[in-house]
């Protein structure tokens, strides 16, 4: 009796697990994925066709393809860096918003940086050589030079010339 | 009283950070200009040139004599037509007859063609073949690298290689059978 009643719930709870996979899973199948998330994506890559155009705003096949095996992969439940993945190494690292942070495109990362450090560096020499000038440089002859004392002969006779008048 | 005399400063080691630093920021704006300019400046193989050697890594059931992938360089003393597509491509589908009808003929006589879908979805590209009935080797275009070595400027663009390795002739844009048979014959002839 007892064991019937236990056999009776493990057949209640395998046909509810089958129930819920029969309904749960095609529903994860067959999610709608919308245009806004496959523009998400889609924003980050280039046309193949159109010189510097985002896929998500181009107006060509090529590109409508593209979105669309976009949608199909996150249908499938794959994330946005598996799609990107997929799409760089099936199309090539031309496709891709960003360079990759590999190879010769990691220069282009390291660029702005170094051309801030070479830039600064540049900078701190210039100050550095600026005030070692000033300060080893022998003193300047100041601009305004006091004029040379008159002499007594020449005093003399502008106070004669003045006592004339 | 006496002047003391300045000391003496020793002049700076050419060797500091700030000169390595400098120096290498001027070696990567060279690399990056050189870079832009050796993109910038590549050309598509040109006729009498030898063309760049590419692996092939065929379509389920459009390998060659059932091989599943190949290189360029395996079809050496053959003539070689390799066709350029995409299944958006709407003026590969006028030629995509033209292009069956002639590998049928010549199949035979030493001459391989060999498809390459550019930018296509796989599944898309299967269909089309299908649609056309191609029954030519064909493969993408894996990760734009053939595409990229042979400078093409859209699709469809179709390349003959003779028997000699170089390329014979270059067609930009649909290519109809009569200068499909006339270029072949030519080429077969040499």
């Amino acid at each position: 009796m007892k064991a019937t009643l236990t056999f009776r719930w493990l057949f209640y709870g395998f046909a509810l697990s089958l129930l819920l996979a029969g309904v749960v899973l095609p529903v994860h199948a067959q999610r709608a994925i919308s245009d806004d998330e496959v523009n998400a994506i889609a924003k980050d890559l280039f046309c193949p066709v159109c010189e510097s155009t985002p896929l998500d705003v181009c107006p060509t096949q090529a590109c409508a393809d593209w979105r669309e095996l976009i949608r199909t992969q996150l249908a499938e439940g794959k994330s946005r860096q598996e799609i990107i993945d997929y799409f760089a190494n099936q199309y090539g690292d031309r496709v891709l918003a960003e360079p990759p942070r590999h190879g010769f495109a990691l220069l282009l990362w390291l660029f702005p940086g170094i051309a801030v450090l070479a830039g600064g560096t540049l900078f701190v020499r210039f100050l550095r050589q600026t005030i070692r000038t000033e300060s080893v440089s022998p003193p300047v002859a100041p601009s305004h030079q006091p004029l040379p004392e008159p002499s007594d002969d020449y005093l003399a006779q502008i106070e004669q010339e003045l006592s004339q008048r | 009283m006496q002047e003391t005399a300045p000391e003496p400063t020793l002049p700076s080691s050419s060797f500091n950070i700030g000169n390595i630093a400098i120096w290498t920021a001027v070696a990567l704006i060279l690399a990056v200009i050189g870079w832009g300019l050796l993109n910038s400046q590549a050309t598509r193989p040109e006729v009498g040139h030898t063309p760049p050697n590419f692996d092939m890594a065929f379509f389920p059931t459009y390998g060659l004599d059932n091989q599943t992938q190949t290189s360029l360089a395996d079809l050496q003393g053959k003539v070689v037509v390799i066709n350029f597509w995409a299944s958006w491509c709407a003026e590969c589908k006028v030629e995509a007859n033209e292009l069956e009808t002639t590998w049928q003929k010549y199949q035979d006589q030493g001459v391989v063609f060999v498809g390459i879908a550019y930018a296509d979805v796989e599944s898309k590209s299967i269909d089309y073949l299908h649609e056309f009935n191609v029954t030519y080797p064909n493969a993408p275009d894996l990760g734009g690298r053939i595409s990229h070595d042979y400078k093409i400027t859209g699709v469809p663009e179709t390349f003959f290689i003779g028997k000699d390795g170089k390329v014979a002739k270059v067609q930009i844009g649909p290519i109809d059978e009569a200068t499909l048979h006339t270029t072949l014959d030519q080429l077969l002839q040499e």
